[in-house]
């Protein structure tokens, strides 16, 4: 099975993020950088799949800057077989152009399966896989939670609000992944050496245009501290009133 | 230091594998492990997959294939949560499986290291006897050659892995009367004392090992810190060694040690600075949480000069350590560097765990909050691989000897 896994370097989410000097990004320093956890999770889906199935060949796709190729060696790390960086100065914010961008190399490379993350926080779009999908005319499933693939055919669970569903789809397909599909690993001291010599080609990324750009860029609105009223039973008229005059909301 | 001339890339990634095992693994369990006392057989495990039980022993052995600062970056890294399983791959690695790497035969090296560098076996060292602690000429343990074997007598005290270990290399005199020279170093096996929790998790022990007559652990010390390492007397009665088990030549077995604790040093230094630089983290954020007098006391500059010293002396902390991991690794001479490092650090941990401390105020006193634990692991750094004081005759010695040259 030919696997190929496009993988996002986004920053540390537990972090207090300052906005640039230009408005519209998000001021790097300090940051730390990882690969997108929901990657992270398609990269093990890929990986268990190769496990089972002798030959496979796991693919990690990367579109970025030069920094990128950490993201891609941490996936090589794991136990992916070979990386591709689609070189760009930086990610675009507009879906569309990295999806493009994305599938002028995946359909070059003949894959059985194309994996995503749902999402990736940083943008927090989720269109990055289905637009992919839809470029390169393959079925897409999104946000799958477990994932079975059997005689060129692929079984998956989708997590629903209160229902699970579960789908059928042919193979080539394009899957978009979720949490709760698995643990991803973390690499062994052995992977990490490994990952230095395997194969990692750049190749410059075909960027259209962005449709969608980013404007401006602002924090939410400090919270006020809060206030405490009074005590016991004594306290609840004052409280219905400034619920009623101040918060509005009874 | 997040980058520094030291690390390579690979360095960051494997400092960013063993950071994520540690928050993810480690953290979670450090507390109650130490609670409890307890062993942890299930992270050892994990530990040896990843690779971290053999990090600088060639591939051919078992190993990771790793250099120095690579493994000095994981005791230091693991050291940030958890002293006790930063001891563990210390001891394990240096102290158990690094005589065998470097005085062993080939024989030797193929019958025991891989078994070691894998995790499928743990290893220790049996130096320290009663009365021989700092003064570690006066082993008293005797090795007597009867035909193709040696018989040993006599008992080691304060020995980490001494009960979950089944390889130790351990020191008796072969020569009485010939000083250190007289002092030859052996390899010894006997079972797991954990063997239900080792079968059942297919680690700790393997049944092709000599489980030899008349060599047994005593009972766990009941420590202050590092709970969670696993410390015991050894005793040998009678104890048939066969001679392919001698460790070198008979005679080298002291200068041996003393080689092999030049490296335990430096990873004494790395584990300390983890433990400085754990308790530094907490309460650098503690600082910004907690508010007095209508401010984040990180407001005062009480505080602030506190928090200001304490990186100071782990930035300097830092660049001993690394310095000394990096002479070793370029195989120059490191005993004075690794003396001064160790010296250093640990002494530096136990000042930063005790600020730590006062910084968290009474919460910090708890053991809701790790710095308590930290500042019970400090300590034994000062005293364990050779004493603050041993370490100042080290560096006394090295320096006088190179004004004589
Ligand atoms: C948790 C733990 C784990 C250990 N693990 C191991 C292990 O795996 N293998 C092993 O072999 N040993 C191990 N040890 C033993 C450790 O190395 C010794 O405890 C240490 O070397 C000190 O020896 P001692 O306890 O006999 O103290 P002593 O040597 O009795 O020292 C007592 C005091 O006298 C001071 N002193 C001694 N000589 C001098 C001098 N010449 N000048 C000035 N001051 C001096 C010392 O610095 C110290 O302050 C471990 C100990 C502990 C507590």
């Amino acid at each position: 099975m030919k696997i190929a896994v496009c993988v996002k370097r986004v920053p540390d989410m537990d972090v207090r993020f300052r906005i640039g000097a230009d408005n519209i990004s998000v001021d790097q320093g300090g940051l730390k950088f990882d690969i997108n956890d929901f990657d992270a999770w398609a990269v093990e889906a890929a990986l268990q799949l190769k496990d089972k199935n002798a030959g496979s060949e796991v693919t990690v796709i990367s579109l970025g800057p030069d920094v990128v190729q950490e993201t891609i060696r941490k996936a090589l790390s794991m136990g992916a077989d070979r990386g591709i960086q689609i070189k760009a100065d930086k990610v675009p914010f507009d879906g569309l152009a990295i999806a493009k961008a994305l599938s002028a190399e995946l359909k070059t490379g003949g894959y059985d399966l194309i994996l995503f993350g749902k999402m990736s926080p940083d943008s927090s779009n989720g269109v990055v896989g289905p637009m992919a999908a839809e470029l390169l005319g393959l079925p897409c499933v999104t946000a799958i939670s477990s994932l079975e693939i059997a005689n060129g055919k692929g079984t998956a669970k989708r997590e629903l609000e209160g229902a699970q569903e579960i789908v059928e789809f042919p193979l080539p397909a394009v899957l978009t992944v979720d949490e709760g599909l698995n643990a991803a690993r973390l690499p062994s001291l052995k992977g990490i050496m490994a990952a230095k010599k395997k194969p990692l080609q750049i190749k410059p990324a075909l960027l259209a245009e962005p449709q969608i750009t980013v404007r401006k860029l602002e924090l939410p609105a400090e919270r006020k501290a809060g206030r405490i009223v009074g005590e016991g039973a004594a306290a609840v008229p004052e409280l219905v009133r400034l619920l009623q005059t101040e918060a509005k909301v009874l | 230091m997040e980058d520094s001339l030291y690390f390579s890339e690979q360095h960051l990634a494997v400092r960013n594998m063993v950071r994520e095992f540690a928050r993810g693994e480690v953290a979670p369990v450090a507390a109650e492990l130490d609670a409890k006392a307890e062993f942890p057989w299930a992270n050892v495990k994990k530990m040896g997959e990843l690779g971290l039980l053999g990090i600088p022993w060639p591939e051919e052995l078992g190993g990771a294939g790793l250099d120095l600062l690579s493994y000095m970056i994981v005791i230091n890294e693991m050291a940030k949560i958890d002293a006790s399983h930063a001891i563990t791959i210390s001891a394990h690695t240096t102290l158990g499986t690094s005589p065998i790497v470097n005085f062993g035969t080939a024989a030797q090296k193929k019958r025991y290291v891989p078994l070691l560098a894998t995790g499928k076996v743990l290893g220790g060292f049996g130096l320290t006897e009663p009365s021989a602690g700092s003064d570690a000429a006066s082993t008293r343990s005797t090795a007597v050659r009867k035909g193709s074997h040696y018989v040993l007598n006599g008992s080691k005290i304060f020995i980490t892995h001494g009960g979950v270990g089944e390889i130790f290399i351990v020191t008796a005199v072969t020569e009485p009367g010939a000083g250190t020279k007289g002092i030859s170093s052996f390899i010894v096996t006997k079972e797991s004392s954990d063997l239900d929790k080792t079968k059942r998790l297919g680690i700790g022990h393997d049944d092709s090992l000599t489980s030899m007559r008349g060599f047994t652990s005593g009972k766990k010390e009941d420590k202050l810190g590092w709970r969670a390492s696993d410390t015991r007397s050894l005793v040998f009665e009678d104890v048939e060694v066969p001679a392919e088990n001698l460790l070198g030549e008979e005679g080298e077995g002291f200068n041996n040690f003393m080689r092999t604790l030049d490296s335990g040093r430096v990873g004494i230094a790395a584990l300390s600075l983890g433990i400085a630089e754990g308790a530094f983290e907490h309460s650098l954020r503690y600082s910004t949480l907690r508010k007095q007098f209508g401010q984040r006391i990180s407001s005062f500059q009480g505080i602030q000069f506190q928090l200001a010293d304490i990186a100071t002396e782990i930035e300097a902390g830092k660049h001993l350590m690394f310095h000394a991991a990096w002479m070793a690794q370029n195989k120059q001479p490191f005993s004075k560097q690794a003396a001064i490092a160790k010296l250093y650090c640990s002494e530096l941990a136990m000042r930063t765990t005790i600020k730590a401390i006062q910084i968290h105020g009474g919460y910090g006193y708890t053991k809701e909050y790790p710095v308590e634990r930290m500042f019970r692991d400090a300590k034994i750094c000062e005293i364990g691989e050779g004493t603050s004081e041993i370490q100042r005759l080290v560096i006394a010695r090295n320096l006088l000897k190179e004004l004589a040259d």
